[in-house]
């Protein structure tokens, strides 16, 4: 096992169980307000400080969390979901309609970024966590279709993919038996950075205020409202960020052990 | 008089040995050959001399350029001998040059890196060398950029970057492999002139012994990383002292035993088939213009039969055989098995696809890395209605991977545990499983080194008359199908130009075209059959 | 050239129509009418309908789907349902902060990630190579608000060698502008270079293993003069599209940075047009973003075409 691979595989593990702890137990409330002690650097009271409302900062990055992996999780999922039955079926009627059809829309919704669909689901039904799934969900689509078709159309050139049409398998049942179970380790890495951009599109959605609403809490939420606080209490907004680039660190670090350790030669895209 | 002189090169990749103390010489005006399979450390050879071995290469002994050590030779003064004393050419012409850059500049790069003229005199000497490579100035002018050259014109102008400035030593890595064969005697031919022209030195290494037999001067044998045999090569190929020697030149003619061809009923009969491609438009509205790959192409082959059809890359016999094998379909006429046509109503036929087969070139590619042994060679039981089960299968199993001499146990192996030769075995055991009456190998042992080709080729005869099994086989090489076939069919540009029994088209080939290919084909001398013994040296 | 530059202009048309009926359907099924929530609950209907008819609500959808895009053509955007004022003129204000700020960031996202990348890739493996590949494993983690805000802490708040934020405007001076645009280019540029330095790194690294650099090395070229000459072109290839897709997070970064630093750009615009329910302005904002990406691509597809003579005689 690579260095990556296991400092990946731990980073981000701990933001997991944090996560998943949170359900059960926070050192402190996240709802309960206390001013007298607000704005407190680390101490052994706050492992991490408290807020401007004197809230538990690490509570609330715990609880935070859930909210990151949330956004980012669906979205990655809605991106696999959607995107990687596309890019197949465009692979496997290459040159044809339905190709061209599926392209073009990728190309259409590469020119809509996320913060571009979130402004616009959001000036029509409001800000929530929701809007920011869809507006990641729906930029992840064409990146899935497109390494997926590409990946496909390689193996879709090999002789053991014509062997199968010899046999007289249907290109649907071709691709669901031979091309995608050879596309899987790139999909795995490529959703593992899926997800860390999630991370960070999540918390800049939020940080501007089309994402979770208060009272959830939420990484980009809790350096919106550190702004102001900067210069007062830098650790207000040091130690959030730090946990989102610690987050999204791991979560790369372990996408390119998995790529490594699953095969080195896999194209992934990042950008 | 010796130009590189190699003694006891010992070289390892990351402490694997690749190199076994090889010692050669190489004189002026002189073709040395360096031949043997894959994985013999030919091309190693090569890359130590050029001084481009990949990093992690350990080295021991010495390799003499004049007086200077090689091995020895610090990276700026190497950079200053390449491309003005040493030269190389490579296997893969499509991939050696540089997509974006004209010919012209690539040409007169080398001349300029080496500071050897002005830039106007680079200019002429690169329209020269391009002239004298045979790419005149006229039809190919320094401006034409790789992609516009078809593969053996792409080769010349490697040769022509080689040779720009006055080279002592060219290196040539398998530089025919790739191309057609009519296009390799041209390169072959344009090597040994350029060789005579400019009194220099050409290390050749080839796989392929025929190609050196007629063309080198001395020839060396390498197997595991070491020279087995050495010397003037009339002399080698007479004496074949050492045994693996023999094995290749055996190996390289051999001659699989058919037995008679039985030839009852026609079984696949193609008739007036015509297969188009579309081009790019040539307007922007315009229809898209049809290139008309398989033109009006009608033969039979009956029950029984081997026959093979041979052409050279772009003459339409891979588009003939994905219509045959029904993976698209054709434009007009029709392809019936038995009676029942392999494309019907938009759909290929199943029936058909039952009684018929494929075994494909690259032993590699042709298997699903995930899946074991027993999945793979199953994958054509999808065609049959009621597919053997459980213990029936597993017999159908054995008994394939029996038929192709592997054993039952292997079933449950992966296919990255077999080497190239095995996986052929696989693929024909896949090809057998369903018991069809028509096999189609696709370039079948193309990929393969001389003396597993030779195996698998017995294999095959003995099949064919086990089972009675009708073989079409589709090859560039012309030895190979004059092993395995009882007929042969010469397609070129979409067209079957010669259609006759083997031993008649070798014998006397009646069409231009053909006679054309058996020329260009390099030919093993025949030398008195060896003897039990190793005769003395004269 | 000129049939591939055609194709390339007629699929930029045909997404910019598509892009627009998708923003136009979007904002259409917004709930409410803009005009009783311009004139507040206590409306009379009939001053409700004379609006609605000003703003040319009461028409068909169809009609004024045409019109907004008839006069978007011509550089009429419509009136702000709010501030009453052409959008155009709005618009035209904030870009002259946004647009600057994005090609200042891409052109130091480049100026950095290209001598990065190429260092790294002709140092493979050693500790100049590590360092850079380190540097950018980092830098693509870092959330450029959270970046901004931690050089404003560091340049504005301690060391004081720049303003937090605000803009003089263009009319103070080209150099006070660009100043005040520094930091936010830098936050926006420098995990944008870390992305761009790996797609360099590893397009050159791709390209190092090509059949030709060897026969470069064959004529003599030395390893550093092969990448230099033979290399650097053809990695251009992949890399060009990154910087394609790259300026459209740049764009939608800067309306976040924008809050950063209190700057009177496009995303101050369309973010209080988005609390104010001032649609036209959110749909003819998004519109434009949209317009400048595809027309960035079209950028990037002729760019291809000077870079690879291959596009040049096919297609």
């Amino acid at each position: 096992m690579s260095r990556n691979l296991i400092l990946g595989g731990l980073l981000t593990s701990v933001f997991i169980i944090a996560a998943l702890l949170s359900f059960v137990w926070t050192p402190d409330s996240v709802e309960a307000m206390n001013i007298a002690n607000r704005l407190k650097p680390p101490s052994a009271d706050n492992l991490l400080g408290t807020d401007h409302f004197g809230r538990d900062i690490l509570s609330m990055l715990m609880v935070g969390a859930r909210t990151s992996i949330a956004v980012a999780l669906v979205a990655v999922g809605i991106g696999m979901g959607l995107g990687v039955p596309l890019g197949l079926a465009a692979a496997a009627r290459r040159g044809g309609m339905l190709d061209e059809v599926i392209m073009r829309m990728n190309d259409l919704i590469f020119a809509f970024p996320s913060l571009v669909i979130a402004i616009l689901i959001t000036a029509v039904f409001g800000p929530s966590a929701t809007n920011a799934i869809i507006a990641i969900g729906i930029f992840n689509i064409p990146v899935f279709a497109r390494i997926t078709r590409g990946a496909a159309l390689s193996l879709w050139k090999r002789e053991f993919i014509m062997a199968a049409q010899v046999a007289g398998k249907t290109r649907a049942r071709i691709s669901a038996e031979h091309i995608l179970p050879n596309v899987a380790n790139l999909l795995i890495v490529q959703g593992t950075i899926q997800f860390s951009l999630g991370i960070l599109a999540e918390a800049g959605l939020s940080y501007v205020g089309l994402g979770a609403q208060p009272p959830i809490p939420s990484w980009g939420r809790m350096l919106a409202d550190a702004q102001t606080m900067v210069s007062l209490a830098p650790h207000v907004a040091l130690i959030p960020g730090l946990t989102i680039v610690a987050m999204v660190l791991g979560l790369n670090l372990l996408g390119d052990g998995l790529r490594d350790a699953l095969d080195p030669r896999l194209k992934v895209v990042r950008a | 008089m010796t130009l590189l002189s190699i003694e006891n090169l010992t070289l390892a990749i990351q402490g694997t040995p690749i190199l076994h103390s090889i010692s050669l010489n190489i004189a002026a005006g002189e073709i040395t050959a360096l031949t043997g399979e894959s994985g013999s450390g030919k091309s190693m050879t090569a890359f130590a001399t050029m001084g481009l071995l990949p990093k992690g290469t350990a080295t021991s002994g010495t390799i003499a350029f004049d007086d200077a050590n090689l091995l020895a030779l610090p990276e700026p003064q190497m950079c200053d001998l390449r491309g003005r004393e040493i030269g190389m050419v490579f296997q893969e012409p499509m991939t050696a040059l540089n997509p974006v850059q004209t010919i012209g500049a690539q040409v007169m790069e080398t001349i300029l890196v080496h500071k050897a003229m002005t830039p106007e005199q680079a200019e002429t000497r690169a329209r020269d060398v391009l002239d004298r490579v045979g790419l005149p100035p006229d039809r190919f002018p320094l401006s034409r950029y790789p992609h516009e050259l078809s593969g053996g014109q792409r080769q010349r102008v490697v040769i022509a970057m080689a040779i720009a400035l006055r080279l002592r030593l060219l290196i040539a890595d398998e530089p025919t492999t790739a191309l057609d064969v009519t296009t390799q005697a041209q390169i072959l031919n344009l090597l040994k002139r350029l060789v005579k022209e400019d009194d220099m030195a050409l290390m050749m290494i080839t796989h392929d012994l025929a190609v050196v037999s007629d063309m080198a001067d001395t020839l060396n044998v390498m197997r595991h990383g070491e020279i087995v045999e050495s010397g003037p090569t009339a002399q080698v190929l007479r004496d074949m002292r050492h045994p693996y020697t023999r094995q290749l030149f055996e190996a390289s003619r051999h001659q699989a035993e058919l037995g008679s061809a039985k030839a009852d009923a026609p079984l696949l009969s193609v008739q007036n088939v015509s297969r188009d491609y579309p081009l790019p438009r040539a307007t922007l509205f315009g229809t898209r213009p049809m290139f008309r790959a398989v033109k009006d192409v009608s033969f039979e082959i009956r029950r029984g039969e081997r026959v093979g059809l041979v052409g050279e890359s772009g003459c339409g016999k891979s588009t003939l055989t994905r219509a045959i094998l029904g993976l698209e379909p054709v434009q007009s006429g029709q392809i019936t098995l038995d009676g029942d046509p392999v494309w019907q109503d938009g759909h290929p036929n199943l029936n058909v696809r039952r009684k018929m087969q494929v075994v494909f070139q690259d032993p590699y590619g042709s298997f699903n890395p995930r899946h074991r042994v027993a999945r793979l060679i199953t994958e054509p039981f999808h065609l049959l209605t009621d597919p053997p089960k459980g213990g029936e299968r597993d017999t159908a199993v054995s008994e394939a991977l029996t038929a192709v001499g592997l054993k039952p146990e292997d079933a449950n192996r992966h296919i990255h545990a077999f080497s190239g030769g095995q996986r052929q075995r696989i693929a024909i055991a896949r090809a057998l499983i369903i018991k069809p009456d028509l096999i189609v190998f696709d370039e079948a042992v193309s990929a393969l080194d001389v003396r597993v080709r030779a195996q698998i080729l017995d294999l095959m005869a003995d099949l064919s008359r086990a089972y009675g099994l009708t073989y079409l086989f589709i090859s560039h090489d012309l030895s190979v199908v004059r092993s395995i076939t009882d007929r042969v069919m010469v397609m070129r540009a979409g067209e079957i130009v010669e259609d006759r029994p083997t031993a008649d088209i070798f014998a006397a080939p009646n069409h231009i075209y053909t006679r054309e290919l058996m020329t260009a084909a390099p030919q093993l001398p025949d030398f008195p059959e060896a003897q039990d013994a190793p005769q003395p040296a004269l | 050239m000129l049939r591939y530059i055609v194709k390339r202009l007629i699929s930029l048309a045909i997404s910019l129509i598509v892009a627009s009926v998708v923003i136009f359907v979007v904002v259409e099924i917004a709930p409410g009418d803009p005009a009783s929530f311009m004139l507040g609950i206590n409306a009379q209907p009939d001053t409700i309908a004379a609006l609605r008819t000003e703003l040319g609500l009461d028409q068909s959808k169809l009609d004024r789907y045409l019109s907004w895009v008839g006069g978007m053509l011509i550089g009429d955007f419509g009136t702000s349902y709010t501030y009453r004022t052409p959008v155009a003129q709005m618009i035209a204000d904030r870009m002259w902060v946004s647009l600057p700020l994005a090609i200042y960031a891409l052109t130091l996202s480049t100026v950095i990630a290209f001598p990065a990348g190429i260092f790294a890739a002709a140092r493979r493996g050693g500790p100049g190579d590590l360092a850079v590949t380190g540097a950018t494993q980092l830098g693509v983690a870092i959330p450029n608000f959270w970046f901004a805000m931690m050089l404003v802490l560091i340049f504005a708040l301690q060391l004081r060698w720049f303003s937090a934020g605000g803009f003089p405007g263009w009319d103070k001076g080209f150099w006070g502008g660009m100043k005040a645009l520094t930091l936010p280019a830098i936050a926006l540029a420098l995990p944008q270079a870390a992305i761009l330095t790996r797609v360099m790194r590893s397009s050159l690294l791709d390209i190092l293993g090509e059949d030709f650099m060897r026969t470069a090395r064959a004529k003599g070229l030395s390893a550093r003069q092969a990448l230099w000459r033979h290399g650097l072109r053809n990695a251009l290839i992949p890399v060009l599209t990154i910087i394609g897709l790259q300026f459209a997070f740049l764009l939608a970064g800067a309306i976040i940075i924008e809050q950063v630093f209190f700057l009177p750009g496009l995303g101050r615009l369309i973010f209080q047009a988005i609390t104010q329910r001032d649609l036209i302005v959110v749909e003819s904002v998004v519109m434009l973003l949209v317009f400048a990406v595809i027309m960035v691509n079209f950028l990037v597809d002729l760019a291809y075409a000077a870079v690879d003579p291959r596009l040049r005689t096919r297609t």
